[in-house]
């Protein structure tokens, strides 16, 4: 093991993938001279050259464009976003044209794009630079949307995402870039589709995404520390595909579930989630699953605004209470 | 319009033979739209048929095609069967989507035919990526980028030319100006309506062509296509042309006068290219209607072919979602029309093994 930066981690997944690849190229705005807003890229210009990282003009819908006609084509683009706000400058071709390529042509034709992209709030940048949009990815057939929390697991999934054959959103998290995890030696990929376990318990599961996985097990401390609750916590790591046989398994062990999401309530991951989850597992319930989310308004710029409007880790544990209660 | 010499007999035979085939396929997949065995959208290229031939004919058969909404002539120009284009139409297995796609979204993988897109605009990024992995790949193979008069305007037509200049790609863009963005006139939807003119603030020069002359519609694109692949660098061209019908098969045009589409009809380009095979005895009276009743009867066998194709099986829904085998083993896809299933529905069995018919159209995949 080694102990590396998040974007440290994803920077090893992109130098490794290209070294195995010379088909997989990177191209987004600021990604080269630069060395990436977030310094994701960061030394890549320098080792591979002008030919494999491709500094665009800020043109996002069209560079994600050229990205899917590069896949069809042979290539393994790798489309960095600058944040996943930009991203809708793009949803036209992610979700008209990515997405929906394969199936609309009968599958003749495959699309071996990655599009990355960090989300996230807490930086104080307002309303149009604080999204957090798994819920809008995850909605699309056709896309593979993973959203890492930790440093292996974001190295590992970008690695099986250049790899595979289909469109992925990869979804990043601004905050996370800076954490720092233990990240295997050598080859170190993870599978779509397989969520984990983060920490084992009995008496509620806390669901994380993205961030909120590390929200999550921090509340989960907390509940064990000063209340005596056991939670369990998952971190789904892929949502498209989603492994809600781990997410059942919990729930119908523990009966009580509480969802945490960066994103907006209606129509969220935890709405998608807690409607899944009752269809298949509704008499094991023994109280309405939570959810924290949110708050569902445009992201307000002023320190103290912002900060009672995402989750943190006193929400969670009162969420996670509440499903005890009648216990 | 230059004055362009015919080429060899065996070729200009062969272009009035594919544009009546173009022309009498569209009519009749307007007599099956009225009869509803074709639904949603339905876009005919009547009168824009020298425009798809001349430039599809500029091109190598490794180069890629990328069109429009309007794309059945593309398809059928490139050598797709009209079986499979009409089945599509129809909504059939037999399509060359399998029935997916529709009208609006033609591909045929094997012709490098890559496309018809069904978003204003959509194609033109798309486009650009093919040439950039040519480009990156080291072949020859140049990019033809298709569009109306309408995408222009849109914000990828911009970003789309600015990219593939900077980055010097070989690609072609082609406006086909048929002075219509739908219903809105091209002096109602542009300011600038010289549209050739549009590409050179990007460091894209323009050139016009006669797109009523199947002739001078080639011999620009060939010059252009040679630009693209010789000089590595991309080129708009703007095809001047009309289409007879209305914009889509539910459109009454009161947006344009008869007198206006008569006007253009009498440059009807089958009809004008004909007359001119006639006149240098290329082909004789006989051989001309002989190649017209050649053409309808090739579409009778397209329509046979059409109404026998099944329709694609039920369980065949969601088939070609996902590309399976590699990080999609199995998803959850909520299925809330067939509740007496049991709600939300695993779509494919999680043994990480490839349907059959799915690894067919893989192999084809990377055959090119």
């Amino acid at each position: 093991m080694s102990v590396v930066r998040y974007r440290e981690a994803l920077n090893e997944a992109l130098r490794e993938e290209m070294q195995r690849d010379e088909n997989v190229i990177l191209m987004g705005e600021d990604i080269g001279v630069f060395n990436g807003a977030f310094k994701v890229t960061n030394g890549l210009l320098a080792d591979f050259g002008e030919k494999r990282v491709r500094d665009t003009p800020i043109s996002e819908n069209t560079i994600v464009g050229m990205g899917v006609g590069a896949a069809m084509t042979g290539l393994r683009p790798v489309v960095e976003l600058m944040t996943i706000n930009f991203s809708l400058l793009a949803l036209d071709q992610i979700v008209n044209h990515a997405a929906h390529i394969h199936y609309m042509f009968g599958g003749q034709v495959k699309v071996p794009l990655v599009v990355r992209m960090p989300q996230g709030a807490g930086h104080q940048l307002g309303p149009t630079h604080s999204h957090s949009w798994e819920a809008l990815y995850l909605h699309v057939p056709g896309l593979l949307v993973a959203a890492p929390s930790t440093a292996a697991d974001a190295k590992g999934l970008l690695k099986s995402a250049i790899r595979d054959d289909n469109p992925v959103v990869f979804i990043e998290h601004e905050y996370l870039y800076g954490q720092r995890g233990e990240v295997p030696e050598g080859e170190h990929t993870v599978n779509f589709g397989e969520a984990v376990v983060r920490r084992e318990g009995s008496d509620v599961t806390l669901v994380g995404i993205s961030r909120m996985a590390v929200t999550a097990e921090k509340a989960a401390e907390t509940l064990s520390s000063e209340h005596g609750i056991d939670a369990e916590v998952i971190d789904p790591r892929t949502l498209r595909p989603l492994d809600l046989d781990t997410i059942l398994e919990s729930v119908r062990k523990t009966n009580r579930c509480v969802i945490v999401e960066e994103g907006w309530p209606h129509g969220g991951v935890g709405a998608n989630l807690a409607a899944l989850i009752q269809e298949q597992a509704f008499d094991w319930l023994d109280a309405p699953i939570g959810r924290v989310t949110g708050a569902d308004i445009p992201m307000p710029y002023s320190k103290p605004l912002e900060e009672i409007a995402y989750p943190h880790e006193p929400q969670v544990v009162q969420a996670a209470i509440a499903t005890l209660r009648d216990a | 319009m230059a004055d362009h010499p015919l080429p060899e007999p065996a070729v200009a035979k062969e272009w009035l033979e594919t544009m009546l085939l173009i022309r009498r396929f569209e009519e009749r997949a307007g007599e099956m739209y009225a009869k509803a065995k074709v639904g949603g959208f339905l876009h005919l290229a009547i009168g824009e048929e020298a425009t798809i031939l001349g430039s599809v004919r500029a091109m190598r058969d490794a180069d890629y095609l990328i069109s429009t909404y309007r794309s059945h002539g593309h398809a059928l120009a490139r050598g797709t069967e009209p079986e499979r284009v009409m089945a599509e139409l129809m909504g059939k297995e037999g399509g060359v989507c399998r029935g997916r796609g529709g009208s609006m979204h033609m591909f045929d993988l094997q012709r490098r035919f890559m496309g018809g897109y069904g978003i204003v605009g959509g194609n033109l990024p798309i486009a650009a990526g093919f040439a950039l992995a040519s480009d990156y790949l080291g072949t020859e193979d140049a990019t033809l980028c298709q569009f109306g008069d309408g995408a222009s305007n849109q914000g990828t037509f911009g970003e789309t030319l600015n990219l593939a200049a900077l980055w010097k790609l070989p690609v072609v863009f082609m406006v086909t100006n048929n002075r219509f963005g739908m219903g809105t006139a091209l002096e109602r939807h542009s300011a600038v309506t010289d549209l050739h003119k549009r590409g050179e603030g990007f460091g894209v020069p323009g050139m016009r062509c006669d797109g009523m002359d199947v002739l001078d519609t080639l011999a620009v694109t060939s010059q252009a296509l040679r630009i693209a692949r010789e000089e590595r660098r991309p080129i708009l061209v703007e095809a001047m042309t009309y289409r007879f019908r209305g914009h889509s098969m539910a459109d009454p045009e009161e947006y344009r006068t008869k007198e206006q589409v008569e006007e253009w009809r009498k440059r009807d380009p089958i009809v004008t290219f004909g007359d001119r095979l006639v006149a240098e005895k290329v082909i004789d009276g006989d051989e001309r209607e002989a190649m017209d009743a050649a053409a309808i009867s090739r579409v009778d066998e397209a329509v046979a072919f059409a109404d026998a194709s099944p329709f694609p099986a039920p369980e065949s829904l969601y088939d070609d979602v996902y590309v399976l085998g590699g990080q999609v083993r199995g998803w959850w896809s909520v299925d809330t029309l067939h509740p007496e299933e049991g709600a939300p529905q695993r779509a494919e069995a999680e043994t990480g093994e490839v349907p059959q018919a799915m690894t067919a159209a893989l192999e084809a995949g990377e055959d090119t």
